[in-house]
């Protein structure tokens, strides 16, 4: 194992298990201040302390189960929908609590964008994806040009430049995943978090979709959720790995922020052993 | 030589004297002949109701009125724009409270004991008789003359169809919304969508297609329906004289007319039968036509 | 605090009180229209009950097993439709479900080719759209007249019996059992073939590994798997026949007079309902309503039973 030398930027620890990289307040866009999250009496992940950069990539990654999409979950408040779903500590986005009880997830969702797993185009023509959110966020500009400069954005104008009144479902899956993001642009959202993006997708198509973060990371904060490494590396300024222990009582496992970091630093000169092994391929 | 440890040769041969073969045949005979028998009648019943209906109709019969009894000829004329009539105002009640109910059902209710009250109720609902919903009407509406002072009317009947819809208008928006991929919601909210703006724009145009198809059977099978008539709507030789008056249904002319001792009546009766078969499995068709067009 | 410059061009990044306001009434407005059907439910209990107070404090539960119902003397009691409801369905029951299960098993099977059996599946289930007042209809002028002489020559060999005493002549139970039959058919076929096609391929496979012929693999294996589903669909059934009106009304005879025979004219307590409310007044329909809250309490009994028997006593295969 190389470990290069004359990295000084560690990560202060907070408690045990968790880390945050120290930022100057205006340049974080979300803080989580000791965010606990379970579902009924299941705790998913425990005690995660982190601040996101405003206008970098952040990736999540870790083993399954680790609680890394529950907690990409709860920066645009989709856990609502679960009924279950419970939260302690603070999650805050320009210096407001989103779980504060007078917060509409509503608004939040219109300022914080969100790209699913699967595609999940709507049931309407390409262009009809692309205007739905623009017109619910009350957009007064050119429809048209709007539509077409968030497919550019997107990378998939070419594709989808002579069908824009067919089906969204005419296009191919990373095709459909790159409406996805466009349709997520349109609304012009502060933050966009990316759950998995890429895991239905072919290497090809995934390789697009990298190219389409590239370029948004110019305007947008982007915070995506991968199971590969590679990608982690390939697309993202910050990392934070989580990791799932077995608590004790028995009710399964819990997961937890291991550790944060630029991502150069996370996979080459980890701090923790758990982190090391992780990203060394020694287990995950 | 020949070991001993080596088995003989085994025979594989099919043997059909043994008695689990002979068995098996006479089972799968038996089988055979109770589809045989379950179908036939239906058939027959089918069949005669075509071939009866073809044999009596006449063009004119859309156009007149049933006779007086003991006279010649007249038509069924009155009773279809009765069924057309109170089978709408049935949908305008049933279809806005059912689908209404399903969408709450499927996109509001968690697992709560109300939604739980809901939909035993809704099952409860399904199972009862449909003589029932008629007394339940007539006792509510009819009797006590609630609307305008009127007793027997095309709005009662209607009203007492609609509470036999309602359950599987709302059990058919329910399976069909669950159908929408929950991905689907979370791309809606996404964007920022709210939860009615999701559920109309998004979530309900997806699941056209079941709930249509769940409407379109519930109208079929309303529109036979006779029990919760004949003492809500009741029936009328004449013309339609509005919602608040006692109107004919073809329902209730097959079943006045058949134990009339009349041949004319008993021919009509035979013609609204035919119409009314005629329309419902029209209905069937279509239901199943929409929901094939779902599943493309 | 950085407000996003892009705020000019959207200009419904705060929801305006309006907007949420039509969120949040919709959501009230369809728990309104839920709760609505148990409104109707509750409904329905409270009129036939409050009308039925009158009968049920001059009858009390003596009105369940007299047989005397003479609305001349304001005589009434609901035994001979009450009885005539069991029986009826009871009766339809035993012919249709093994006729309903045979022909689900042999529509689920590889014993004819798939499109044929697709066909036969249809029909049963078009039979099944069928308003039951046609087929009361059919039930006078056909079923009625082709089945008198075989239940004639029943009642001439079998005479003896209580059961078979009378000479049909016409309308009587028997040809309403029969109509009913042929009603409750679909149902059964079609729920039955629905529980066998769940039972997982898996199961059968492992039937024929061990070597089982095909009827021993339906009977041991199939049958038992998909059964909460088939009792399930006759408890269903059951429900709909106590429930059934017109063509039974149409076929039974009407009569008020108890008779063991099943070849004389009887009565239902849907049947009673529907020939005899038109024309009721004063008692009578006080009477009437308590006819129909005992086939309430009884139909609800059977599909709460149903219900709970396709819930709690299925198979799991997790």
């Amino acid at each position: 194992m190389m470990f290069p030398s004359g990295v000084t930027s560690l990560p202060v620890p907070m408690t045990l298990s968790s880390h945050s990289a120290n930022l100057p307040d205006d340049q974080v866009a979300i803080t989580c201040e000791d965010v606990t999250i379970s579902y009924g009496a299941f705790e998913a992940v425990r005690n995660v302390y982190l601040e996101l950069p405003r206008g970098k990539v952040t990736a999540f990654i870790g083993p399954s189960g680790c609680g890394k999409s529950t907690v990409l979950r709860c920066f645009n408040r989709m856990n609502d929908l679960i009924p279950s779903f419970g939260l302690k500590g603070r999650i805050v986005y320009e210096g407001q609590d989103l779980y504060a009880p007078n917060v509409d997830p509503v608004e939040v969702r219109r300022r914080i964008g969100m790209v699913f797993q699967r595609p999940n185009p709507f049931p309407k023509s390409i262009y009809e994806n692309i205007a739905f959110g623009a017109r619910i966020n009350g957009y007064s500009g050119d429809m048209d040009e709007l539509v077409e400069r968030s497919l550019r954005r997107a990378a998939v104008w070419d594709e989808c430049k002579d069908k824009l009144n067919e089906s969204g479902y005419s296009l191919s899956g990373g095709q459909q995943q790159r409406l996805c993001i466009a349709r997520t642009i349109a609304v012009q959202p502060d933050v966009i978090l990316m759950d998995e993006p890429c895991s239905a997708l072919d290497p090809i198509s995934t390789l697009k979709v990298e190219e389409t973060m590239h370029e948004l990371k110019k305007e947008f904060t982007i915070v995506i959720v991968t199971h590969n490494m590679q990608q982690a590396v390939r697309v993202s300024d910050m990392t934070a790995f989580y990791n799932a222990v077995a608590v004790e009582g028995g009710s399964g496992k819990v997961g937890y922020l291991v550790e944060y970091d630029e991502t150069a630093n996370i996979f080459n000169n980890p701090q923790q052993q758990a982190t090391q092994e992780y990203v060394s391929g020694r287990f995950g | 030589m020949t070991s001993s440890f080596l088995p003989a040769k085994p025979d594989l041969k099919f043997k059909p004297h043994l008695l689990r073969n002979r068995g098996n045949k006479l089972l799968t005979g038996i089988a055979g002949l109770f589809s045989l028998i379950a179908v036939v009648p239906l058939i027959a019943v089918l069949a005669f109701v075509l071939f009866k209906g073809i044999s009596v109709i006449r063009p004119m019969m859309f156009f007149e009125l049933p006779p007086p009894p003991g006279l010649e000829g007249g038509g069924i004329g009155n009773a279809l724009i009765g069924t057309l009539l109170v089978t709408g105002i049935s949908c305008l009640f049933s279809i806005p409270v059912g689908v209404g109910g399903g969408i709450y059902l499927a996109e509001y209710s968690g697992n709560n004991k109300f939604s739980a009250f809901v939909r035993f109720g809704t099952n409860v609902l399904a199972g009862v008789p449909s003589i029932i919903a008629g007394v339940f009407i007539y006792g509510l509406i009819v009797a006590t003359r609630i609307l305008f002072g009127n007793s027997y009317s095309a709005v009662a009947g209607g009203l007492a169809l609609s509470v036999l819809m309602l359950p599987t208008i709302i059990k058919t928006t329910d399976e069909g919304l669950k159908l929408v991929p929950q991905e689907l919601r979370w791309g809606s909210l996404g964007v920022g969508a709210s939860k009615f703006v999701t559920t109309m724009k998004v979530v309900l145009p997806s699941a056209v297609a079941p709930i249509a198809t769940g409407v379109v059977l519930a109208i079929a099978r309303s529109a036979g329906e006779t029990a919760p008539l004949i003492f809500t709507a009741l029936f009328s030789p004449f013309w339609p004289e509005g919602v608040f008056k006692p109107i004919a249904t073809m329902s209730v002319l097959i079943y006045n007319f058949a134990i009339m001792p009349y041949d004319a009546q008993v021919t009509l009766a035979w013609a609204a039968s035919f119409v009314l078969v005629i329309l419902i499995l029209a209905m069937n068709l279509l239901a199943r036509w929409i929901s094939g067009f779902a599943q493309r | 605090m950085t407000a996003s410059g892009s705020d000019a061009l959207y200009k419904l990044r705060h929801r305006p009180p309006s907007e949420k306001l039509v969120d949040g009434s919709f959501k009230i407005l369809v728990t309104v229209l839920a709760a609505l059907v148990g409104l109707i439910l509750l409904a329905i209990f409270l009129v036939v009950f409050m009308e039925s107070r009158e009968a049920l404090g001059k009858f009390g539960l003596s009105f369940l097993v007299n047989s005397k119902w003479d609305p001349n003397t304001d005589q009434f009691g609901a035994f001979t439709s009450i009885y005539g409801t069991l029986l009826s369905s009871f009766l339809a029951l035993l012919l249709a479900v093994p006729l309903g299960i045979g022909s689900a098993i042999f529509l689920t099977e590889d014993f004819i080719d798939t499109r044929i059996r697709a066909v036969i599946s249809n029909m049963v289930e078009l039979l099944a759209a069928i308003p039951s007042v046609v087929l009361g209809l059919w039930a006078i002028f056909v079923l009625e007249p082709f089945a008198r002489p075989i239940l004639q020559i029943i009642n001439q060999y079998f005479g003896w019996i209580p059961f078979f005493s009378t000479v049909p002549t016409g309308p009587g139970m028997m040809p309403a059992v029969l109509i009913l039959v042929i009603m409750l058919l679909p149902i059964i076929t079609a729920i039955s073939r629905d529980s066998l096609n769940q039972v997982p391929p898996d199961l059968r496979q492992a039937a024929y590994g061990v070597g089982t012929t095909r009827w021993t693999a339906i009977f041991q294996v199939l049958l038992p798997a998909a059964i909460s589903g088939i009792i399930g669909g006759i408890m269903l059934a059951l429900g709909r026949a106590m429930g059934e009106t017109m063509a039974v009304t149409m076929i039974i005879g009407n009569s008020n007079n108890f008779s063991f025979s099943w070849f004389a004219p009887a009565n239902t307590i849907s049947a009673l309902l529907a020939n005899q409310f038109g024309e009721a007044d004063g008692l009578q329909v006080s009477a009437l309503m308590y006819a129909a809250l005992v086939l309430m309490i009884i139909t609800f009994i059977v599909n709460v039973l149903a219900q709970w028997i396709v819930k709690n006593l299925s198979l799991k295969y997790d």
